[in-house]
Order: C-alpha cells, then sequence, then structure tokens
C-alpha cells in the first residue's frame, strides 16, 4: 500500500473538530488537527455557554476551550497552526494544500464551522471595528452608556443583546419580521429589560457616520417608512455562512451550501466526513457539533479498518 | 508573559511608540477579551520570530483607555503596527498567524 501521511486530517479546530481530535487520539489514529487561527472557534468568542451539560452554574466559552484543549492534549493529538488552502479528494488517498506542502491521508473530518453572515449593507464593511460588530463580548464594553443597534432575531442575536444592556444605556433590537425566533426563555429576558426598544418588522439599509459609526437607516418592510436611529454601535447577528471555500465543489452541499452527510456523518466522497455547524443539520450547538463529531469520528475509524484489512 | 512583550501603557506609549526607531506592532487587548486571550499565543510566537527587527508591545485598554480612544478602537483584538510614529496597518479581530506574518514582512 502507498504510504500516506496521516490516517485522519482533521479541518477545524472547534468543538467539532477537538472531539473528532479526543475520540482519534484515544483510538490511536494517526491524526493530525489543522486550525487556522486558534482551537475552540465561534466559542472563544461566545461570552457564556449555559447550554452545554456537565457545567451546572454555565461556563465562559474561553474556558470551555480551555478545558477541551486541554483534555485532548492530555491524549497527544497532533495540532497544527496552518489553512488548508485547497483539497483533492478525488482518489481514495486524499491530498490537502497547506500553507507550505501538502499533505496525504485516507479520511478527512471536514469540521470548519461557520462565521457570522454580513449584513451586505453600506457601511458595514468600512466601519467594521469602528462601531459595526459581530461580536459582542469583543467589543460591548467599549460601549459603556452609548446606544447601540443590535440586528437579528435568534438566539445569538437576542442573548448577546441582553449580554449588550450590561453596558450600553439603549439597545435597539432590530428584526425583520413581528415576532423573535429565539428560546421563548430569552425572549422573556429581552422583554423584561428596560434598555432593550424593539423595532419590528424592518432592515437596516445603510450604516452611516464619518469616521465611526454615527447613525443607521432602518427601514419598516410593510410600510417602507424611513427613519434614521442615532447609534454609536451596530452589531449584527444575521445567521452564519459555512466556512468551504477550500473545498470548492469536493463535496456536495445543500442548497444553503453547508456540507450534505448522512447519518455517519459521511459526505458524498468516501472516507470524507463532517460534523458541527459546517453541516446541514436543523440546530447548530456546541452540544450537536460534539455529538456529530464522536460519530465522525468512529466513522473514520471503521473506513480507515476496512482499507487496511 | 512573554519577555519579548513590551507592556505599554498611556504614560509609555508616545516614547516606546510614537518615538521607536524599530517598528512596533502592539496589541490592544483586555483581560474580559476571550479572542484576545486566544490569540495572545500566536502573538508570543511571532514575538519570537520577529522580535529582532520589530518591537512587540501590549496595551491593556481597560487600565490606560487614553492610547486606544484616540486611535479610535472600538473592536479588541486589535494589533497595529507603527513605523515612525505613523500607523501602517491595521488587523483587527482573530485572524490566521500566515495573515500576521504577512503584515509583518511588510513592515
Amino acid at each position: 500500500m502507498k504510504r500516506v501521511d496521516y490516517d485522519l486530517v482533521i479541518i477545524g479546530g472547534g468543538p467539532a473538530g477537538l472531539t473528532a481530535g479526543l475520540y482519534a487520539a484515544r483510538a490511536e489514529i494517526n491524526t493530525i488537527l489543522i486550525e487556522k487561527v486558534v482551537p475552540g472557534g465561534q466559542v472563544n468568542i461566545t461570552d457564556f455557554v449555559d447550554n452545554y451539560p456537565g457545567f451546572p452554574d454555565g461556563i465562559s466559552g474561553p474556558d470551555l476551550v480551555k478545558k477541551m484543549t486541554d483534555q485532548v492534549e492530555r491524549f497527544g493529538l497532533e495540532i497544527e497552526n496552518n489553512e488548508v488552502i485547497s483539497v483533492d479528494l478525488s482518489q481514495p488517498i486524499k491530498n490537502l494544500t497547506l500553507n507550505d506542502r501538502s499533505i496525504s491521508t485516507h479520511t478527512v473530518i471536514i469540521a470548519t464551522g461557520a462565521s457570522p453572515k454580513k449584513l451586505g449593507v453600506p457601511g458595514e464593511e468600512i466601519f467594521s471595528g469602528k462601531g459595526v460588530s459581530y461580536c459582542a463580548t469583543c467589543d460591548g464594553p467599549f460601549f459603556k452608556d452609548r446606544v447601540i443597534a443590535a440586528v437579528g432575531g435568534g438566539d445569538t442575536a437576542v442573548e448577546e443583546s441582553l449580554f449588550l444592556t450590561r453596558f450600553a444605556k439603549k439597545v435597539y433590537l432590530i428584526h425583520r419580521r413581528d415576532q423573535l425566533r429565539a428560546a421563548a426563555i430569552m425572549q422573556h429576558r429581552a422583554m423584561k429589560n428596560d434598555k432593550i426598544e424593539m423595532i419590528w418588522n424592518s432592515e437596516v439599509t445603510s450604516i452611516n457616520g464619518l469616521t465611526h459609526v454615527e447613525n443607521i437607516t432602518v427601514q419598516h418592510v410593510k410600510t417602507s417608512d424611513i427613519q434614521q436611529l442615532h447609534v454609536d454601535g451596530c452589531f449584527i447577528w444575521v445567521g452564519i455562512d459555512p466556512v468551504t471555500q477550500y473545498l470548492a465543489n469536493a463535496v456536495e452541499f445543500d442548497k444553503a451550501g453547508f456540507v450534505r452527510v448522512d447519518l455517519n456523518m459521511e459526505t458524498s466522497v468516501p472516507g470524507v466526513f463532517a460534523a458541527g455547524d459546517v453541516r446541514n443539520t436543523s440546530i447548530r450547538q456546541i452540544a450537536t457539533a460534539v455529538g456529530d463529531a464522536a460519530v465522525a469520528a468512529y466513522s473514520a475509524e471503521q473506513y480507515i479498518e476496512n482499507i487496511l484489512k | 508573559m512573554s519577555k519579548d512583550i513590551l507592556e505599554i501603557d498611556d504614560n509609555s506609549f508616545d516614547s516606546e511608540v510614537l518615538q521607536s526607531e524599530k517598528p512596533v506592532l502592539v496589541d490592544f487587548w483586555a483581560p474580559w477579551c476571550g479572542p484576545c486571550r486566544a490569540i495572545a499565543p500566536l502573538v508570543e510566537e511571532l514575538a519570537a520570530e520577529y522580535g529582532d527587527k520589530i518591537k512587540f508591545a501590549k496595551c491593556n485598554v481597560d487600565d490606560n483607555p487614553i492610547t486606544p480612544g484616540k486611535l479610535g478602537i472600538k473592536s479588541i483584538p486589535t494589533l497595529i503596527f507603527f513605523r515612525d510614529g505613523n500607523v501602517v496597518d491595521k488587523v483587527i479581530g482573530m485572524v490566521p498567524k500566515s495573515k500576521l506574518e504577512g503584515v509583518i514582512t511588510q513592515v
């Protein structure tokens, strides 16, 4: 058999990648995990995790990341700070091109997650880091006693808006529908919070200012009425996009661009698996990412055992 | 903390950064900022590799509000590259080490 560098390459070091790495390392599979920034992924920018079991008082995102990385380190998982630029999955032995070299492997677990979706309105790009933000825990404290707009209606938008009320004197929560999608408990908290003012049925059409965000233009989706809101910051939580550019068309995707997998977390390509936020799924949580990854790692292990028979 | 990274404050910013002979990379961070803690090891690695050519510094924005205020920083982590007292490049948020290296080699 042709020599390969690894039996398994895990792409991405968020909860899915780290869990796949934990299972693979414990199964003594020759594995490397490639992470382009730092392990933990989106959990690094999550203030507080209250729905991951085992932490009765909740846990901060960075603290949870630390525990997960400590655990994989105990089993000696090889983690490399590098980036997968492109992949060739057309042969049984897969080739991945990194920043500085190529590596070959029998199996791949895609765990690159997702990143916040942009609104795509004028001003969003130029004021990024100058009042436009996607991360309340990073930037919230800069808006002490200021007025903030938050855009979105899902769990993230509502949770993070509540977090922002610790600093801001007012938070406009702007949602294009007439009700929130967030979990009931979060909705109740938002409605009870004096600092949050709901702007229903409305979309932000531009973010304006000179050197930083000074106001936003908001349009009512039914009446088309336009109003300007004076705000010092605009936080955007309108969903996520999967991180899949490096895959090109190597695997099948669903309509929204997420990697399609079967119940074994196997993609359209044998020996290539996906786990966590990057795959087609109805809910994207740390708990689901971790569950996916355990299945994916087990499936990869079965696949490797079969080809080595 | 790494010995390769100089801790600066509002008082020393002028002398250590603006008047520095070498180009300076300043990492603006705060203890409450998860992503700042997350990228700190990357900055330390870069300081170990490029510390002879570039001065690496970090500034706690909680303890030193004046400097980030002047620079218009509203998001951290923000890494700013200074040369001869001028801002030559700026990187906001968690970014790959390769991107930081790309900026450093151009500075």
